[in-house]
């Protein structure tokens, strides 16, 4: 066993996401949230800052750093913003990772540096009207004419597309293999034929682009196929693996955010005459909480590792995710308690928090599909 | 142009408790930070290296072998090289012993700009720079608030005090103080943190390293002539007194009255 601690090049990084976070990010959360727009400004210090290709080599412009440390940025931004952490997460699990793990030198050239060097967003489509949990039930095709591939269809719940500059789409490519003939390909913004819709109205991380993305014979080059014909479904499964990581960071980050609000404002409000801080029932709560979510980043620290050590991390991942969505909703739902009527108000962040937290239970895999894993993986 | 910063690693005060019963600073659990002045002093010289290619950056600080957070801090803004001054034989240093250690350190270095922060907000003296310049025998400017290059040798020097400000031209080799408002420290970046550990080199200078340069008898809590008698908590001051109801001239004459109660007038 090694001890549970960071490095201090962890820790140090960890300030900054924490500083970052605190000054450039909470005082726009409220007013993003409200609007339910992202704030671009903000977009653009997160790329300067080196925000969006954390886990990827300095090889292709990224910041060469573990998908711990990443973790820790996904915590300390979720825990001020749960919609500028999905905006990374989305940006850097998803959609680099697909390319960083399949794309050519050539691709990789063409279209990671870009992405993990922060000067371009990145999307990725698996999601469908018919395909959710069972991506398998994806309907858009690619067909192959000359040296270009022909896209049509539609994606759902796409985010970041409202602005990404290259988006990954999953496509048939033959319609008779099921998952196995699926493919990924990498679609620039511009492309005619791409067409991204208003935001869908959501329920939380209201401020992150969610959109549907419409696919009308959309040329794209078979220089832009990712892995060959036929790895889609594997590219997607692999990217999404990777991707609970950060949700499950994500998770921890808003349920200790939330935390945080409550202890303040436990301390600070009387009711019979002292502190609601002194009631034992306050502390009972508190200190739950704080235990889950320990237990939550422990388990999503442990997941990170074994990605970098490169072992069997996935039904880890998947581990992580279920149990630190569940304790984002648990733990925000008691912070709206704890600050009571003040928690319900819109004036304090609490509220957004809970709203934002049951996401976490829905994307990149439900609860239940993360079940499907690890008990998949125990029966097999 | 070889600029060096000097910096102190300190406790951040806005977490500070006090002790009811001491009067002492409760330290246990404190984060520690960059002082605030010295990191203006940083983003100054950062700001200074990208007007002036070609110029290096190295921080300076002294304090125990935990101060290399701050320094490999300095280092993920962007500076390019730094120095630890550590020894048990410079513990217990009052401003004095400090400014002597940390001049001994300045003379093996070249530099021709040499940037401090005005005071530390854990002991707030403003006595360390001063006495640094005063030790190397270069001009120095205190209270720095705006820092223009006029030529390769010569820098324009914004000073604020509290009721003028003074534009001084100034030949280098200098020593300038900072104030926190000289320059909105920038963030470190995620490349520049990896750098800081992985790429760029923290010296840590002992008594060895800078024996020919100081004088022992100055160094440590031997070479601190400073006493500290006692450590009290500001009495907050009593709530005032309201007078209500007067007429302009009552007022007047009231307050007149006080004053020269108290022989302020």
């Amino acid at each position: 066993m090694v001890e549970f601690k960071l490095t201090q090049e962890q820790q140090l990084a960890k300030k900054l996401f924490h500083d970052f976070a605190e000054n450039e990010i909470r005082p726009l959360s409220r007013q993003m949230d409200e609007e339910e727009k992202f704030d671009m400004e903000l977009l653009d210090k997160m790329k300067k800052y080196g925000l969006m290709g954390i886990p990827y080599s300095r090889e292709y412009g990224g910041e060469g750093a573990d998908t711990l440390t990443y973790t820790l940025a996904m915590e300390e931004v979720s825990k001020v913003d749960a919609s500028a952490g999905i905006t990374i997460s989305v940006h850097t699990s998803l959609c680099c990772s697909c390319i960083n793990d399949y794309a050519t030198p050539g691709q990789k050239e063409q279209y990671l540096r870009p992405l993990v060097n922060g000067s371009k967003i990145g999307c990725f489509g698996l999601t469908e009207p018919g395909a959710g949990t069972d991506a398998g039930g994806v309907k858009t095709t690619a067909r192959r004419e000359g040296d270009n591939y022909i896209l049509n269809g539609q994606k759902v719940f796409t985010t970041n597309s409202g602005f990404a500059d290259i988006f990954v789409i999953f496509a048939l490519t033959d319609r008779t293999l099921g998952t196995k003939g699926m493919s990924a390909f990498i679609v620039e913004r511009n492309t005619p034929g791409l067409s991204v819709s208003k935001d869908i109205p959501r329920m939380g991380i209201r401020a992150a682009s969610n959109a549907e993305v419409a696919l009308v014979d959309v040329v794209v080059p078979a220089a832009n196929l990712l892995g060959g014909e036929g790895k889609g479904y594997k590219i997607a499964m692999g990217a999404l693996a990777g991707g609970r990581i950060g949700i499950g960071a994500q998770s921890v980050g808003i349920a200790q955010g939330a935390l945080n609000e409550a202890i303040k404002y436990v301390k600070e409000r009387k009711q019979f005459g002292k502190p609601i801080a002194s009631f034992q029932n306050t502390q009972f709560t508190i200190a739950s909480l704080q235990t889950k979510i320990d237990a939550a980043r422990l388990m999503v620290w442990r997941a990170a590792k074994a990605k970098d050590d490169h072992e069997n991390y996935a039904p880890l991942a998947a581990m992580c995710k279920l149990f630190a969505s569940d304790v984002a909703v648990e733990v925000t739902r008691f912070a709206v308690q704890l600050l009571g009527g003040y928690g319900y108000s819109r004036e304090y962040p609490v509220e957004r928090m809970y709203r934002d937290a049951k996401i976490t239970e829905i994307y990149e895999g439900t609860s239940e599909a993360m079940k499907m894993i690890i008990g998949g993986g125990l029966l097999r | 142009m070889r600029i060096v910063v000097c910096a102190k690693q300190v406790p951040d005060t806005t977490e500070v408790k006090l002790d009811p019963k001491t009067n002492t600073l409760i330290r246990d659990g404190v984060p520690s930070i960059i002082n605030p002045d010295d990191k203006a002093g940083i983003e100054a010289a950062l700001q200074l290296k990208e007007q002036c290619p070609g110029s290096t950056v190295t921080v300076v600080s002294m304090g125990p072998p935990q101060a290399d957070v701050a320094l490999r801090e300095a280092l993920a803004m962007g500076c390019d090289d730094a120095i630890l001054i550590s020894d048990r034989a410079f513990g217990g240093a009052d401003t004095w012993a400090t400014s002597s250690t940390i001049a001994a350190a300045l003379k093996k270095l070249p530099y021709d700009v040499i940037i401090t922060g005005r005071q530390a907000i854990d002991g707030d003296t403003a006595q360390v720079g001063p006495q640094i310049a005063e030790h190397l025998g270069i001009p120095q400017v205190s209270y720095v608030e705006k820092l223009d290059v006029r030529s390769e040798d010569t820098l324009i020097v914004h000073r604020q005090f509290e009721d003028r400000h003074q534009v001084l031209e100034v030949k280098t080799p200098c020593l300038l103080t900072a104030l926190s408002e000289l320059a909105n420290p920038r963030y470190m970046t995620v490349h520049g943190v990896m750098d800081a550990y992985r790429a760029k080199e923290l010296k840590i200078w002992g008594l060895e390293d800078i024996k020919d340069t100081v004088d022992t008898a100055n160094i440590g809590l031997k070479g601190s002539p400073t006493r500290v008698k006692k450590s009290f908590t500001k009495q907050a001051k009593g709530a005032g007194t309201l007078v209500k109801d007067l007429s302009e001239d009552e007022a007047v004459a009231f307050i007149i009255e006080k004053l020269q109660e108290e022989h302020i007038i």
